[in-house]
C-alpha cells in the first residue's frame, strides 16, 4: 500500500558499532560490550559488521562516569578539531580517536549506525534516544523494536532541542541510537536491566539484517517524547540544593505532570509545585549524574512522528 | 553478666554527649544532606531541658563529600581500628587516615572516658535493606533499646538489627569510637542520589533516636522485650574470571532485592551472562543482606549472610547519681587492670 507515499531508498547499514562504557559506571553496557568482545556470536548478523567497543576505558577501569570531562558531551566541532594532543583532557583525546575510527562525523566514511549503551538511576524503563525527527531509518528501527518487545514497553525520547541537545559519542555515526535503561544505581549490575538491554539490541540488529536483505518497511507512526525544558533543583544563594524530588514525582518518569502538581519537597517538608502552563511528561527524574549539570528532570511533550516507508537502495 | 530476672531493671550511665555523623562515605547523600540541614538549624543546649543532651553534628569526610565519591584515598569507615588510630603519622598518609585521627580526637579517643557516649553514623546502601542499625555488639542495651524505640515510632519501614561479631580490638568503623555506637543504614538508594522517602526516614530515625536519649537521661524506664538480631556469618563474592578478575555473573533475579528473605541451600544466587543459574551451596539456611551493594564489588562481596536469633533485652533506666558514683569507682579500678 505505498500509493500515497514514496519509499525512501536508503543505503544498506553495513557498518554498525555498539558502544559501552561511554560512562564508566553504567554497568549494563560495559558488561555487554566486554562479553561481545570476547565472543561476538550473539551480535553476528548476515550482511552486518557489528563492532563492540569500549569508548572510555580509563573511566571503566575506575568505575567512574568520566576522568576529566563527560565523554558524552565531548563530540563538539571545537573538540574534534582541537590541537594539543596529549595535553587535551583525556575524554577530548578519546573523542578525537573515536571520531577517526567511527567517523569522521558528517562524512560519507562514517559508520552507518552506532548504538550507545547507557543506564540511569531514573525509573525510565527501556528508552531509545533519537537525535533527529527526520531520521526515518532510526524511526523505523525504533518502531520495529517497540513492536517486537510488546507488551513490554520501550519509549522514544527525541532530543532535538537547539539548546539542550548535546554532542554525544554516537553522533559520529549517520544514524545515532541511544539506549538508556533504568533504574540502576551507578556501579551496580542488575540482571533484569542487563537482560532488557540485551533484548533491545537483539531486535535492533534483527531489523538491520532484515533491511539489508531487502525488506521494505511501510510508513508508520511513532509516538515520541520531545525534550522541552530542563528543570533544576531549587538552590540557595551558594548553589546548594535546598529541596528533593517530591515523593509524588519520584519514579514517575513518563507520567503526566500537571500545573499545580507537587514537584519538589524541601528538607523541612514543604511542597514546591510545578508552575508550567500545561501538562508535560517528565523524565530523567533524579538522575545521579545530573546534579552537577543542574538538572532534576527534563520535561517532554508527546508527539506522533510519521516515518516514511523505507527500503534499501 | 548474671542471669537476669525478667522484670529486673538494669541501670546504665547517662548519655550526655551524642554525635550524629554524615558523609562518612561522600556519595551516601541522605546523611550528607541531613547533617547539612542540622548544622543550619543547630540548636544550642536548651536551658529549660531537664537533662540536656549535647548533640555534635559532624560531616565526617568533607573532601569525599565535595567530590561526591565514597572516599578520596581509602575507605574512611575502615580506618578506626586502634592500630590505625594510634599509628605513626606521616606527611604522605592517605587523606582518610589523617581524617580518622582528627575524628578520634574530636569524638574519642576511642576506648577512653572522654569518648562521646553515643555515635550515630549515617549511611545509605544500594541494597534493598530498609532501615538497619548495625553494631558490633548483641548486648549493648542502649543500642537495642534505641532500635526497639525506632521500630515502635516508625512502624511503616522494615527495620532490622545487624550485629558484626568483631572484638573491640578489631572494630574498624566510625561508630566504634563512642562508648556506644551504631551505623544507621538505609536503602535502597543509588549513591549520588537523594530520594525524599529515604531522606525522610533517616531524618525521622535520627529525631526519634535523640528523643529516646533525652527520655532516657530524664529517668524514663524502658521496658525490655525481644529483639531479632541478625549476626553476620560470612560473605559471598561474585564468580570472577580468573585472568581479568571481572565478574562473570550478576545477582540472580530471584535474589535481587530480597534482603532478609531466608536463603535455603540450592536457592538461586547468581545468573551467569550465558544464562546459567548458580545456586547457594551452603548447608545452613541463612539471611542475605547487602545484596548487590555497589561499594562492595571492589571488596569482593556480592552479598552477606546472617543467622537470626532472638535476644532478650532487659528493662533499663538511667543510673541515679548515687549509683553513678558507685560505678565510677568500679570503672577506674577496672581501667587500671
Amino acid at each position: 500500500m505505498s500509493s500515497y507515499s514514496n519509499t525512501a531508498r536508503l543505503t544498506e547499514a553495513r557498518r554498525v558499532a555498539i558502544f559501552g562504557g561511554t560512562h564508566g559506571n553504567e554497568m549494563s553496557g560495559v558488561t555487554l560490550v566486554n562479553l561481545w568482545m570476547k565472543n561476538s556470536d550473539e551480535i553476528q548478523r548476515k550482511g552486518v559488521e557489528a563492532k563492540p567497543f569500549i569508548t572510555n576505558p580509563k573511566a571503566v577501569e575506575k568505575c567512574t562516569r568520566y576522568v576529566d570531562t563527560d565523554l558524552n558531551r565531548a563530540f563538539t566541532p571545537e573538540n574534534l578539531s582541537a590541537p594539543g594532543g596529549d595535553e587535551l583532557p583525556y575524554e577530548v583525546q578519546r573523542a578525537q580517536e573515536i571520531n577517526k575510527v567511527f567517523g569522521p562525523k558528517g562524512s560519507p566514511e562514517a559508520y552507518d549506525v552506532i548504538f550507545d549503551l547507557h543506564n540511569t538511576t531514573s525509573n525510565m524503563g527501556c528508552t531509545l534516544i533519537l537525535e533527529s525527527s527526520k531520521d526515518h531509518f532510526n524511526l523505523q528501527m525504533m518502531n520495529y523494536i517497540k513492536k517486537a518487545i510488546a507488551p513490554a514497553s520501550c519509549l522514544v525520547l527525541l532530543n532535538e532541542h537547539p539548546l539542550l541537545k548535546y554532542s554525544t559519542s554516537r553522533s559520529v555515526a549517520k544514524h545515532p541510537v541511544g539506549l538508556e535503561v533504568g533504574p540502576q544505581p551507578q556501579g551496580v549490575l542488575r540482571s533484569n536491566i542487563f537482560e532488557a538491554m540485551r533484548v533491545i539490541l537483539k531486535h535492533a540488529l534483527d531489523f538491520i539484517e532484515l533491511f539489508n536483505e531487502g525488506m521494505e518497511f511501510p510508513s508508520c507512526s511513532v509516538e515520541v517524547f520531545r525534550v522541552s525544558e530542563r528543570i533544576d533543583y531549587p538552590r540557595d544563594a551558594n548553589g546548594n540544593i535546598i529541596a528533593m524530588v517530591h515523593p509524588n514525582l519520584q519514579d514517575c518518569d513518563w507520567e503526566p505532570l500537571n500545573p499545580g502538581d507537587p514537584m519538589f519537597q524541601t528538607f523541612d517538608g514543604k511542597t514546591i509545585h510545578y508552575q508550567g502552563s500545561g501538562t508535560v511528561y517528565p523524565t530523567f527524574i533524579n538522575e545521579a549524574a545530573y546534579y552537577e549539570k543542574q538538572q532534576a528532570f527534563v520535561t517532554t511533550r508527546r508527539e506522533t512522528l510519521v516515518a516514511s516507508a523505507i527500503g534499501k537502495a | 553478666m548474671g542471669q537476669m530476672e525478667v522484670d529486673e531493671v538494669m541501670c546504665l550511665p547517662r548519655l550526655p554527649r551524642v554525635a550524629v555523623c554524615g558523609g562518612t562515605h561522600g556519595n551516601e547523600l541522605s546523611g550528607v544532606y541531613l547533617v547539612r540541614e542540622m548544622l543550619k538549624v543547630e540548636k544550642k543546649v536548651v536551658e529549660e531541658e531537664e537533662e540536656p543532651v549535647l548533640v555534635m553534628i559532624v560531616l565526617s569526610n568533607p573532601r569525599a563529600t565535595q567530590q561526591c565519591h565514597r572516599y578520596v584515598d581509602t575507605d574512611l569507615n575502615r580506618c578506626f581500628t586502634h592500630a590505625t588510630l594510634n599509628g605513626p603519622m606521616s606527611d604522605t598518609d592517605p587523606y582518610e587516615i589523617v581524617r580518622s585521627q582528627e575524628l578520634n580526637t574530636l569524638l574519642g579517643p576511642k576506648g577512653s572516658r572522654q569518648a562521646v557516649d553515643l555515635v550515630c553514623d549515617l549511611h545509605n546502601t544500594t541494597a534493598n535493606m530498609g532501615m538497619c542499625l548495625i553494631t558490633y555488639s548483641d548486648c549493648d542495651w542502649i543500642c537495642l533499646h534505641i532500635f526497639r524505640h525506632l521500630q515502635k515510632e516508625i512502624p511503616d519501614i522494615p527495620m532490622r538489627f545487624i550485629h558484626f561479631d568483631v572484638s573491640n580490638k578489631e572494630s574498624y568503623s566510625l561508630d566504634s569510637v563512642g562508648k556506644h555506637g551504631f551505623a544507621m543504614e538505609i536503602g535502597p538508594q543509588p549513591h549520588g542520589v537523594v530520594r525524599s522517602n529515604i531522606y525522610t526516614a533517616m531524618k525521622d530515625g535520627v529525631q526519634h533516636m535523640l528523643d529516646w536519649v533525652r527520655l532516657f537521661n530524664s529517668g524514663t524506664m524502658f521496658k525490655g522485650g525481644f529483639v531479632d538480631v541478625f549476626t553476620m556469618v560470612k560473605h559471598i563474592d561474585y564468580p570472577r574470571d580468573s585472568v581479568t578478575h571481572n565478574i562473570t555473573a550478576a545477582i540472580h533475579p530471584h535474589l535481587q532485592d530480597r534482603d532478609f528473605c531466608l536463603l535455603h541451600p540450592e536457592d538461586p544466587l547468581f545468573q551467569t551472562f550465558s544464562g546459567e543459574t548458580l545456586r547457594y551451596k551452603g548447608k545452613e539456611p541463612l539471611y542475605p543482606f547487602f545484596i548487590n551493594e555497589c561499594a562492595y564489588y571492589e571488596k569482593g562481596i556480592a552479598l552477606s549472610l546472617a543467622r537470626k536469633r532472638r535476644v532478650m533485652v532487659p528493662s533499663i533506666r538511667v543510673e541515679t547519681e548515687q549509683e553513678q558514683q558507685a560505678n565510677d569507682h568500679e570503672y577506674s579500678s577496672e581501667e587500671e587492670n
